[in-house]
């Protein structure tokens, strides 16, 4: 008996394709997506409930379909699709808190497994250079989505207390791009002139959409309990970056690269969201010893490869494949 | 004034006979007559040769006499003061002797390989083709680039002189300690280089917060090697085999006035004991004689440094009073010492946690290195020599 998987957050693209992805894995049984909007692409095998996960509703719908794993992937991270900042705290906090109070009480529920970001460690000048999974943000996030899903973790953690037997993974992702991702990064490289802040030199670190997608199937399919980081090997520096992907970029200061992106925010021509601006500053690095050593999980892109598939998506010209990075970076993923 | 008024002589073959273009009468003599130098015109002004020696590559008319063009502030040319491009007429193959010239001058031998290699380099850094480790260390911007620019100023200006530099471990984590001084921390980078140079390993600074808070400062930092000195990065970099180089004194030990060169500030809480005695790796006690001098700090604005967010800004004999000028190091002479590295590999990494061992280990890093400036003072013969 395979297992029945319930996901959030199925109207958006990385949700639908999650789905299609987990429900034609061998050892998953049927795929349940839940959103109160339908997907607008193929779904596949897999069965759309429509309901909303900041109703009580939910706790039926994991009582009817007798569902035994949850992957929370709904937690957005930029206002503009979901209609507004207040709407964005709402379907990402009230929505974790039912879903979670829904998992609680129903007994079936053997695995949770939580999409989080590493947004949440935030950007400042303080920051060490590679966060591990015990540290947390520097300075607690006041605002957006760093906020949110610093508060999403903490009901989540408290829910693990709440429920030892249930293994609650939370895969803390590392910039999500590929050619069919769509987020306020990918829509930052999308620009035809980057703006970068001025003396700043970011180091960034990319996780492949497909990666992302493999990884969650793991998790769901291994159930390894716990928090790990993931992201392609090695750093790009953004300057790096926008070299690789031949495009012109202007330095300005940081106060006019924040205004820029309010601007670009409300003129709807890039999802440029505020906690992005510390990001492009101070740029973050998360260690990964423990995505290998204790969930098992190996991304098949680096970070350099990740974002030269991006790149050929945008048309940057295809050079030969980057060398493998050198023994010390090497040495940092794997070290115990 | 009175020559340039002159009618010039129409086209270049007009040659007087006999007197080679000098003034005077032809007699044959070196020097013209006293009479002729007199009906000479006034000295040649000094703009007046430029043309002339502006087209000296170009090759010389065959009827102008050889010597007009070998000792041309003695003579008037006689041939023609026509302008010319200063570049026409130069040959294509000069020119490429030229370049091929100037190529071995800047490469050596080996210039084609070194230029071919150059232009790679170049690429690489225009196409983003290159990697950076985890905490943004450049390694080739940094030996082509940082080093090199700053190589000369170890070596020409400051005469760094190394000694105990096989105290350094070739291999493996290392944390050298070092004190800390002259107002801006040029000690660090000229350690930086002397490390480099001697070893071959490439020192990782553990810098202050100020640092990746600054623009510009901060990217340089990461891209040099350097990250920020907590004990998350300090653990990290050093079990990783890194060779790290800490200076416990900061702002206190560079800020502090001219009259305490010398004297070793507070070792901060020994954070840097710990991070070396959780990772066993030897510490090795660096001391720096010279680098107080380089910007001798008189005076502080400790109510402007507040206003900016600075820990201080110097006054020093030159500084504001000469403006820019005044940033321009003092050439004091500087010598390095490696100390004979303390091992702590024989603890545990339980004992870390012990505050007096961290304490006492601090203490000894910190004699250590107080008593070798005073052997490099009494060893050094004067600030400059």
């Amino acid at each position: 008996m395979g297992r029945v998987v319930l996901v959030t957050g199925i109207s958006r693209d990385i949700g639908r394709r999650f789905a299609r992805s987990a429900a034609s894995d061998p050892s998953i049984d049927r795929v349940i997506g839940v959103d109160v909007v339908p997907p607008r692409g193929d779904i596949g095998d897999v069965s759309f409930v429509r309901a909303d996960i900041r109703t009580p509703v939910i706790a039926k719908v994991l009582a009817k379909e007798d569902v035994d794993t949850v992957v929370h992937m709904s937690v957005i991270a930029t206002p503009g699709s979901a209609g507004g900042r207040n709407t964005m705290k709402e379907l990402n906090v009230m929505g974790t808190m039912q879903l979670l109070a829904a998992c609680q009480k129903s007994p079936g529920v053997e695995r949770v497994v939580v999409k989080s970001t590493t947004t949440v460690y935030g950007a400042s000048s303080r920051d060490p250079a590679m966060f591990t999974e015990e540290m947390g943000p520097k300075r607690l996030p006041s605002s957006g989505y760093a906020k949110d899903v610093y508060e999403v973790e903490g009901y989540v953690r408290g829910f693990a207390r709440r429920r030892p037997d249930v293994a609650v993974t939370m895969i803390r992702a590392a910039n999500v791009i590929g050619p069919h991702v769509s987020s306020p990064i990918t829509s930052y490289f999308r620009l035809p002139v980057v703006p970068r802040v001025l003396g700043f030199d970011p180091r960034l670190q990319f996780l492949h959409e497909d990666d992302l997608l493999d990884v969650l199937r793991h998790a769901v399919v291994a159930g390894a309990p716990g928090t790990f980081n993931v992201a392609g090997d090695g750093m790009l520096l953004l300057s790096q970056a926008v070299r690789r992907l031949g495009k012109p970029s202007v330095a300005l200061p940081g106060v006019a690269v924040g205004r820029l992106g309010s601007t670009l925010r409300q003129a709807r021509v890039a999802d440029f969201s505020p906690e992005q601006l510390g990001f492009l500053t101070y740029g973050r690095g998360v260690d990964t010893t423990r995505m290998r050593t204790e969930l098992g999980f190996e991304p098949r892109f680096s970070t350099a490869s990740a974002f030269a598939d991006f790149g050929a998506s945008l048309g940057a010209p295809r050079r030969v494949p980057p060398e493998p990075p050198p023994a010390r970076v090497a040495s940092g993923g794997a070290r115990g | 004034m009175a020559e340039s008024e002159r009618p010039r002589p129409e086209g270049a073959d007009v040659v007087p006979i006999g007197t080679s273009g000098r003034p005077g009468r032809g007699t044959g003599k070196k020097r013209p007559s006293a009479a002729a130098r007199n009906l000479a015109p006034s000295p040649r002004k000094p703009t007046r040769p430029t043309p002339v020696k502006a087209a000296r590559p170009a090759p010389v008319p065959l009827d102008e006499p050889a010597e007009a063009a070998e000792q041309p502030a003695a003579t008037r040319p006689s041939t023609t003061t026509e302008e010319r491009h200063p570049l026409a007429g130069i040959p294509v193959g000069d020119w490429l002797h030229a370049f091929q010239h100037a190529a071995v001058e800047l490469f050596g031998e080996q210039w084609e390989r070194r230029l071919a290699e150059l232009m790679a380099f170049l690429r690489r850094r225009l196409s983003g083709d290159y990697t950076v480790d985890e905490y943004g260390f450049d390694a080739e911007l940094t030996e082509r680039f940082f080093m090199a620019a700053l190589r000369p100023i170890a070596d020409k200006w400051f005469r760094v002189e190394v000694r105990g530099a096989d105290n350094i471990p070739a291999t493996g984590g290392a944390l050298v300690v070092s004190n800390h001084s002259g107002t801006v921390p040029v000690d660090g980078l000229m350690t930086m280089v002397a490390v480099h140079d001697t070893t071959g390993r490439f020192l990782r600074p553990l810098g202050a917060d100020l640092v990746f808070k600054l623009p510009v400062v901060s990217s340089l930092a990461r891209k040099g090697g350097a990250t920020l000195a907590c004990s998350e990065d300090a653990e990290r970099m050093l079990s990783g085999g890194e060779l790290v180089g800490v200076w416990p004194e900061g702002f206190k030990g560079i800020g502090k006035p001219f009259g305490e060169r010398y004297k070793l500030q507070r070792f901060g809480r020994g954070g840097f004991v710990s991070a070396a005695l959780r990772t066993g790796v030897p510490i090795v006690p660096l001391s720096v004689v010279g680098a107080e001098e380089i910007y001798p700090m008189v005076g502080n604005l400790p109510n402007l440094a507040r206003l900016l967010g600075m820990p201080y800004i110097p006054i020093t004999p030159t500084f504001p009073l000469l403006g820019p000028l005044g940033m321009v190091p003092l050439p004091s002479k500087w010598l390095l010492e490696f100390g004979e590295p303390i091992r702590t590999d024989e603890y545990d990494a339980v004992e870390a946690e012990d505050p007096m061992l961290v304490f006492d280990v601090t203490d000894q890093v910190r004699e250590t290195i107080q008593q070798t400036l005073y052997t490099l003072l009494r060893d050094r013969e004067s600030v400059f020599r």
